[in-house]
């Protein structure tokens, strides 16, 4: 059967090209892997390389022609048995017609849904049954004892970062574990971010449930390829094949008088990225039961816990198994004059000022996030309709923040129920100073959330 | 080029205890030098020049359907290397080792025997496609045979591989992680903080570089201050061993004694595959580096497919025969080609699917 011998493209945008030389002439034999032609753009040159055998026919386009499109047939190939000077040229087809040459030739987008997915609806924190005894924990207690119960419950769960198990945690929250649980399963890694990040994620599609401790998020900007290419994009890639139920987790944002490179927020940069859960916690119940939901998780959880709140002594409800849902903002004070709309650190500073304008007449009602993605914002949608004012909270920059997310909801989705504009409260604009006082002018307190909520309240 | 050391002889007498690691470090090498070649059967053969064969007649016809416009973005062909996949995959304990490699990483598919069908059809971006269309030829999985993928981050499987030992030590389950990569990966750093994990903590991982020569158009001798890439691992008291990787027998017999190593719990091996790619690094390669008599000269004189074809032939296997083989091989991959261009692409509902695996 006679073969066309078609202009090929070099890249998918390759309209045209020119057929600089043909290396092979009419009625030559042409072996699998010749080099028949030669074909320029302006680019670059290929070669032009045959995929079967024959005796070259009619040569239709002759070297040097510009300008030839892709998919034109530029000369015939007879097979075994046939006479290569009798072939024919071919009708000439019109390129854009053939199907595949470089189009789409399936579905037609424009006529067909495009589903997104449904969020589960109405789920809530479960009830603490009555007379539960609440005990007093640091958050650093709350996260030790979330890995160490999962740990008991799931034996591929396991903790691997620097200093997690002889030097019991940089920070102290690993303490205890190599005690119970022994060197395979907590295990010390050398300073490494980039290699055991990918350690940790290869771990995961490999059938384990690693949770993957970075002394501080400033460090995973080392092994941000793996939590974003390898972790978080893998199982769509895979068409849902290949899940990657890994826990990336440490201290997040600024501390105190560590300089520029040790303080960040990473939130927004994690919450951007399809794939990822990233889970923010304020107090001890939330890092608890959100750190337990996160290790159970199918899919890759960051999960951002913060050095200056590790220390902090929280009310925890001692059940048997404390888990919360994944996605679901929590509102931490109720109000009806403003809403506050926080997470992690800042929480703590958004209560402040609600009580300080409760002093001064205005009922603030605070929102903790506690999950930045899938953020929930039916949560802040609501609590928008009910106070008509928004003021968002937030320890980190204010360019493409969470803040900047939440700003956006509001206008699109809560436009009507709006009566002054949604107004950020973060940090300075600036790499994080040393000297005291200017941290302290850089970074959010509650004194400007006051003055923002008084502002969008009109009593200033 | 340097020939590794032959012997231990050969070597520089011992100065220092350091220098004690020296025998371990070369004697994988040692060992595959007594017996360079693995004593396949002339049915094991056979099979191994149809599955290289396969390979090379997927890729031509993948090229082509890259050239029409079927297959889009990037595409990297395996032509060339095939005796490096099926040499090394045809020692591997299906039920138990894992595999994962980086883009190019249609060979390593096929050498699993999966269908080429769900393979063309994911290069042309079909709901048919072994992602669902969703990853095209560099995102390439299959679980079902502990093949982890298809990593298009050069470098990232090396760490992600490390992860699959991990696992595999940790359950002890006997199986081992074969990792391969490229020269070019080879001078990524989170490369060594793999081998210095994996060595410390003696996981069952075979790090395979599969050195063409190349790192997209830089030759290695510009890219890399140690073109012996088997050495690489010596930092870190990884053996290494350097394999004909044009020869699929050779590196079958490596592959023999690597395992054998990883499996009695000595730790990771490194080896480094010589082989070649006769097509460009991806399909838009302007082919300005190198000259058509060098990849003419390896074809003529190096082929693995043509090679294998010479000790077939040898050993009594009839030129017919060897036709018939090519012309059925031709067949599945029209037949998956046609598969591939007539498969309809996903629906729009997929676009939103398996972007997470829980609701929340």
């Amino acid at each position: 059967m006679a073969i066309e011998l078609k202009m090929p493209a070099l890249s998918p945008t390759m309209e045209e090209g020119t057929l600089a030389k043909w290396l092979k002439s009419e009625g030559d034999a042409i072996e699998i892997g010749d080099i028949i032609a030669e074909i320029e753009t302006d680019k670059a040159t290929m070669e032009f390389e045959a995929v079967d055998e024959g005796t070259l026919g009619k040569i239709l386009v002759e070297e040097g022609t510009e300008g030839v499109k892709v998919g034109t047939v530029i000369a015939m190939l007879a097979g075994e048995g046939e006479d290569a000077s009798d072939l024919a040229a071919p009708e000439t087809a019109e390129v854009d017609a053939v199907l595949g040459e470089g189009k789409d030739v399936g579905q037609d987008a424009s006529e067909a849904e495009i589903t997104k997915p449904t969020r589960k609806a109405d789920v809530k924190d479960p009830e603490v049954p009555h007379g539960t005894n609440m005990a007093k924990v640091t958050v650093r207690e709350a996260l030790r004892d979330a890995m160490a119960e999962e740990m008991r419950r799931d034996e591929r769960v396991f903790v691997m970062g620097e200093e997690v198990a002889q030097y019991q945690g940089a920070y102290k929250v690993t303490q205890g574990l190599l005690d119970e649980f022994g060197p395979k399963r907590v295990i010390d890694t050398p300073i490494t971010e980039y290699g055991f990040a990918g350690i940790g994620a290869g771990a995961a599609m490999g059938g384990l449930r690693p949770v993957v401790e970075f002394m501080t998020f400033n460090f995973a900007m080392q092994a941000i390829d793996h939590i974003i290419n390898s972790a978080a994009k893998t199982n769509y890639m895979s068409g849902g094949q290949m899940r990657c139920p890994v826990v990336f987790r440490g201290p997040n944002g600024a501390a105190s008088r560590v300089g520029a490179q040790h303080s960040q927020n990473y939130g927004p940069w994690y919450a951007s990225v399809p794939g990822l859960i990233v889970i923010a916690p304020f107090d001890s119940s939330d890092a608890k039961g959100l750190l337990k939901a996160a290790i159970r998780c199918e899919d890759p959880v960051v999960f951002l816990e913060n050095e200056l709140v590790y220390g902090r002594t929280f009310e925890l409800p001692e059940l048997d198994d404390h888990v919360l849902p994944i996605g679901k903002a929590r509102i931490m004070r109720e109000g009806s004059d403003v809403t506050i709309v926080s997470y992690s650190i800042a929480v703590g500073l958004a209560l402040e000022a609600a009580e300080e304008l409760a002093g001064e007449g205005i009922d603030a009602e605070v929102i903790d996030l506690r999950t930045l993605r899938p953020l929930d914002k039916e949560a802040v949608l609501k609590s928008l309709a009910k106070t008509n004012r928004v003021v968002i909270a937030e320890e980190g920059w204010p360019t493409c923040s969470i803040a900047s997310e939440i700003t956006a909801i509001c206008m699109e989705e809560g436009f009507d129920h709006l009566d002054a504009p949604v107004t950020r409260v973060c940090n300075e604009d600036v790499p994080l100073p040393y000297a005291a006082n200017l941290e302290k002018m850089a970074l959010i307190d509650s004194a400007r959330i006051v003055e923002a909520a008084k502002k969008v309240c009109y009593r200033d | 080029m340097a020939k590794a050391p032959k012997s231990k002889a050969a070597a520089k007498a011992p100065k220092s205890p350091a220098e004690d690691t020296e025998f371990v470090l070369h004697s994988l090498q040692e060992e595959l030098e007594k017996k360079q070649r693995f004593d396949a059967s002339t049915d094991q053969m056979m099979h191994f020049y149809e599955q290289m064969l396969l390979i090379r007649r997927f890729e031509e016809r993948a090229g082509q359907l890259y050239g029409l416009g079927l297959i889009g973005g990037f595409c990297h062909l395996y032509i060339g290397q095939e005796a490096v996949a099926i040499g090394l995959q045809s020692a591997l304990d299906g039920d138990k080792d894992s595999v994962i490699t980086g883009y190019r990483d249609h060979g390593h598919m096929l050498a699993y025997g999966i269908d080429p069908k769900v393979i063309m059809a994911e290069l042309t971006g079909r709901e048919a496609g072994i992602s669902k269309g969703k990853g095209g030829s560099m995102h390439m999985f299959s679980t079902e045979h502990k093949f982890y993928g298809g990593h298009g981050i050069v470098g990232a499987q090396v760490a992600l591989g490390g992860g699959l030992a991990l696992a595999h030590q940790y359950n002890e389950d006997g199986g081992l992680c074969l990792a391969y990569f490229g020269d070019g990966a080879a001078n990524q750093g989170q490369v060594y903080e793999t081998f210095n994990m994996a060595a410390l903590w003696k996981l069952p991982i075979v790090f395979v570089i599969e050195n063409n020569q190349y790192a997209m158009g830089t030759a290695v001798s510009r890219s890399s201050a140690e073109t012996e890439f088997y050495r690489r691992g010596t930092a870190f008291r990884i053996p290494g061993m350097k394999v004909n990787g044009m020869d699929v027998l050779e590196v079958r017999q490596a592959a023999e004694i690597a395992f054998k190593h990883v499996r009695e719990g000595k730790g990771p091996v490194l080896m480094e595959c010589e082989t070649y790619r006769y097509r460009g690094h991806s399909m838009s390669d302007p082919a300005k580096y190198r000259t058509r008599e060098e990849v003419q000269d390896m074809k003529d004189h190096k082929d693995p497919i043509e090679g294998l074809k010479k000790v077939l032939m040898e050993n009594g296997a009839k030129e017919e025969d060897l036709k018939v083989i090519d012309k059925d091989i031709r067949k599945v991959v029209s037949e998956a080609a046609d598969f591939a261009e007539n498969s309809p692409e996903p629906e729009a509902s997929e676009l939103y699917t398996d972007v997470l695996v829980e609701e929340y």
